[in-house]
């Protein structure tokens, strides 16, 4: 079908019910990034006040009944709610049928069903503030999980239907992978953000079933006392560590791998250069994807597990660490004898790596059983995954989203300040978390309302370094509404970039490309 | 700032608390040696792409790239490399957390009761006590944990030991510590609203010391109230002011005698059976206002003196 020209999918029609209703994956998309983004916003307010309760010792804001819910709120709305659909089912849902050429995804309407999966879901989630919350972290551990009196299982249902969101966008993408690929696209010509789609898509159709079994157990247990986590009727409280980190390891690469594949894009794009090492990138997605299902039991050294497993589950862990370490060494040999740009997207890239580094380093420690014991449940952990998952994933979904505002609105966002909302936030987070380390090393242990005197002064630090990332993002949002409402019209590609995205128009039509586009060559031939 | 807290962690080995066992000095000089390799890959990553971006700024848009697909020997060099330090990593990781899982048979044996939201102790001859773990220098400990609600987890980070502690089961930990002194014991398993309170007291002392200690009855001479005093210290305090003002639980200040609503709109009467009562099945009657199943129960946990001497303090708190 081809479109008249200057229509295209967000003015071919209007209204509220055009959108509730679209099986665009275009629309779906932009549906999703306003989700994503609002749920951002609610759950960085928690993480604000986090920060301001831990300014000082002692009581600061609230009590510690009420700062249990804080983090508890804020754990489970940026897992569940954020970084979870924030790349899938974001940029991946606008992105992965435009990059292989294809007109939508295999299934919209099921499209269309996992966008109401996830609203329910969340609305679910924030059903239970009406019963005085949840306060038990994200991990919902037992049997604390079972005791506490409150909205726990109405925050544990939510992440249950959440989770169908999930699976459903997974089988979307791996049919839409498998069948729909333009002529000519072969996976090895795919762009690295579809390798790493495609391998999330995989853990998200495998894994999240055990998640959604595991939540309902503990639902059952909480209503109906069955008796399989609670010690008090013989059930197994460590069970559900188990249970729980079968998904939640690999969950941790669903948030992680499809952020590594925006970087290929980003750096790439801004480098003017074909990607090093392009098989070696595809691969490690797929390497990661795989170890990740026997890794769990790192979570447990210290639980009580045999000590047998804790050495297997550490060698297990190691063997992650290769196929992460090759991507980042092919992204910089990548920068050698280009062309760079420090664009805002560009910046976000390079400092996805600095901080991913980091967060790769202080990972293979934790992997060391011996050092772990020491550092298990202390803020080193919490310093390490936010330097994975907002260092890595958030740089990357902040990089991509300036990156693709000209394609999504048909418009260019402000380049000044968007430079100026990285430097604020790449500073902010580095005075936020590297701190955080120190603290873990020095023994504090992890969701603690108070601490010892001897923690202060660098909490006040790292409660500092949070608000300035806070400002960050009010400025990032400042670029996104300003593009989209008084952005100068971009062309159709600013970038000079080689992927099939940028070769329809911006915003694309609605069934993407007037004609079909033919792949001859791989998806980086800047020559 | 990073440069220079990296630098600091790199020369003084360490941020970690002085290590006071064997164990916990190999835990540093492997983590000395984590350091210094994570340091220096970091640099060369950072700092290599760092020389790049620079190097190969963008001059023009009609620049020229140069087309390097890939380079077998350097993707095999950068796998491997990692790969073996990996390995070498884990194998040393591996032989420290083995000698913390192999328990001596000499070790002096002490329980360890974990509840909401304080720890105690108990030792082979029936000792107890409550917020203080004391033990003699020089030999080794093995305590024998369990918990009687939800997970804790017991954490000296001077000894780098750290143990969760499991509700219907008993797990274990062992240390020798080499210097007499006071530590610092954490609860790290998240176990609710005073998570962050449930912190209790190693003192390591001279077997002479704790010979006598042991054998000697802690209350000889005291008066009742000040049985109890020590067990509001040891066990109520985390949830209790001495005054009315409301904590997790109610303040003693001025409690007894007075006349509570309870959840159901009954009235009590706040006396020594009411008291003994909400000591032994807190649950039973609980004032208007407060949840329910927040407070455990510590049957079987004070003796009647203990029980005795709590209420006889409670009395005297006005």
């Amino acid at each position: 079908m081809s479109s008249a020209p200057g229509v295209n999918y967000l003015n071919e029609k209007s209204g509220l019910w055009s959108w509730l209703t679209t099986l665009d994956h275009k629309r779906i998309g932009i549906m999703y990034m306003i989700s994503v983004l609002s749920f951002f916003a609610i759950g960085g307010a928690f993480a604000m006040l986090i920060r301001w309760e831990l300014f000082g010792a002692g009581k600061n804001i609230v009590d510690a009944a009420t700062y249990n819910q804080f983090m508890t709120f804020h754990g489970a709305i940026m897992t569940f709610m954020v970084i979870i659909p924030g790349v899938p089912a974001f940029l991946g849902n606008f992105f992965l049928p435009l990059m292989i050429g294809a007109k939508d995804v295999a299934f919209p309407r099921v499209n269309l069903l996992s966008w109401y999966c996830l609203m329910v879901g969340a609305a679910i989630s924030f059903w239970s503030l009406f019963y005085h919350g949840a306060d038990t972290g994200w991990t919902f551990y037992t049997p604390y999980s079972i005791q506490t009196d409150n909205g726990t299982t109405w925050l544990v249902a939510g992440a249950f239907v959440m989770g169908f969101s999930s699976i459903l966008t997974g089988l979307n993408f791996i049919v839409t992978v498998h069948k729909l690929r333009a002529p000519g696209m072969t996976f090895f010509r795919m762009p690295l953000f579809i390798w790493g789609l495609y391998s999330t898509a995989v853990i998200q159709v495998l894994a999240t079933p055990v998640l959604g079994i595991t939540l309902l157990l503990l639902i059952a247990e909480r209503t109906m006392n069955i008796g399989i986590f609670d010690p008090a009727m013989g059930g197994d409280p460590v069970l559900f560590q188990h249970f729980f980190w079968f998904y939640s390891h690999p969950a941790v690469y669903i948030m992680i791998l499809p952020a590594m594949g925006i970087i290929s894009e980003l750096i790439t794009c801004y480098s003017k250069k074909t990607i090093f090492g392009y098989r070696a990138i595809a691969w490690s997605s797929i390497g990661i994807a795989a170890v990740s299902f026997f890794v769990w039991g790192h979570h447990m050294f210290v639980s009580g597990q045999s000590e047998v497993a804790g050495i297997v589950f550490s060698f297990l862990t190691m063997l992650v660490g290769v196929p992460t370490a090759i991507k980042t060494f092919n992204w910089v040999a990548t920068l050698y004898k280009g062309s760079i740009e420090f664009s805002a997207p560009m910046l976000f890239a390079l400092g996805f790596i600095f901080l991913f580094t980091i967060g790769g380093v202080t990972g293979i420690m934790l992997a060391v059983t011996a050092v772990d014991v020491h550092f298990h449940d202390t803020y080193f952990v919490v310093a390490h995954f936010h330097y994975v998952m907002v260092g890595g994933t958030l740089m990357a979904i902040t990089g991509g989203i300036y990156h693709w505002l000209p394609k999504m609105f048909g418009k260019m966002y402000n380049e000044g300040v968007a430079r100026f909302s990285f430097v604020l936030i790449f500073i902010g987070f580095n005075v936020t978390f590297f701190p955080q380390f120190v603290l873990g090393a020095m023994g504090m242990p992890r969701r603690y309302y108070d601490y010892l005197p001897a923690f202060e002064p660098l909490n006040k630090v790292s409660s500092l370094g949070a608000w300035t990332i806070g400002v960050g993002f009010l400025f990032a949002l400042y670029v996104v509404v300003d593009c989209i409402l008084r952005g100068k019209k971009a062309p159709d590609n600013p970038w000079g970039a080689k992927t099939l995205e940028w070769q329809t128009s911006s915003p694309p039509p609605h069934e993407n490309f007037t004609t079909q586009p033919v792949v001859t060559g791989g998806p980086y031939e800047y020559r | 700032m990073m440069w220079w807290l990296l630098m600091q962690s790199a020369q003084a080995n360490t941020f970690m608390p002085p290590a006071a066992t064997d164990i916990a000095e190999r835990v540093n000089s492997l983590y000395g040696f984590l350091l210094w390799a994570s340091f220096i890959s970091c640099v060369l990553v950072i700092g290599g792409f760092i020389y790049f971006a620079f190097k190969y700024k963008r001059r023009s848009e009609n620049d020229k790239t140069a087309y390097i697909s890939h380079n077998n020997f350097l993707e095999f060099l950068w796998s491997f490399v990692p790969f073996l330090i990996f390995m070498a990593v884990f194998v040393w990781g591996w032989a420290i957390y083995s000698q913390m899982r192999t328990f001596p048979e000499d070790a002096l044996e002490v329980h360890v009761q974990a509840q909401k939201w304080s720890w105690s102790f108990e030792y082979k001859n029936g000792r107890k006590s409550s917020g203080e773990l004391l033990i003699p220098v020089n030999t080794p400990i093995k305590l024998v944990m369990t918990s009687s609600d939800v997970l804790h987890s017991f954490y000296v980070p001077a000894f780098r030991a750290k143990q969760d502690v499991v509700p219907g089961r008993y797990t274990a930990l062992w240390f020798k510590p080499k210097y007499k002194g006071e530590y610092q014991i954490f609860c790290t398993e998240y176990c609710g609203e005073q998570h962050s309170g449930m912190l209790a007291k190693l003192k390591v002392v001279s077997r002479e010391e704790f010979d006598d200690w042991l054998a000697n009855d802690p209350y000889k001479g005291l008066a009742m109230e000040e049985v109890g005093q020590k067990i509001y210290t040891a066990r109520c305090a985390i949830c209790h002011h001495t005054n009315d003002q409301k904590l997790v639980g109610p303040g003693f200040g001025g409690l007894f005698g007075r006349e509570e609503t309870l959840q159901g709109g009954e009235k009590v009467m706040v006396d020594e059976n009411y008291l003994r009562e909400s000591i032994m099945n807190p649950n039973a009657k609980i004032v208007a206002g407060y949840p329910s199943g927040q407070m455990p129960t510590f049957a079987g946990q004070l003796s009647e003196q203990e029980i005795t001497g709590v209420i006889e303090y409670i009395k005297t708190l006005k």
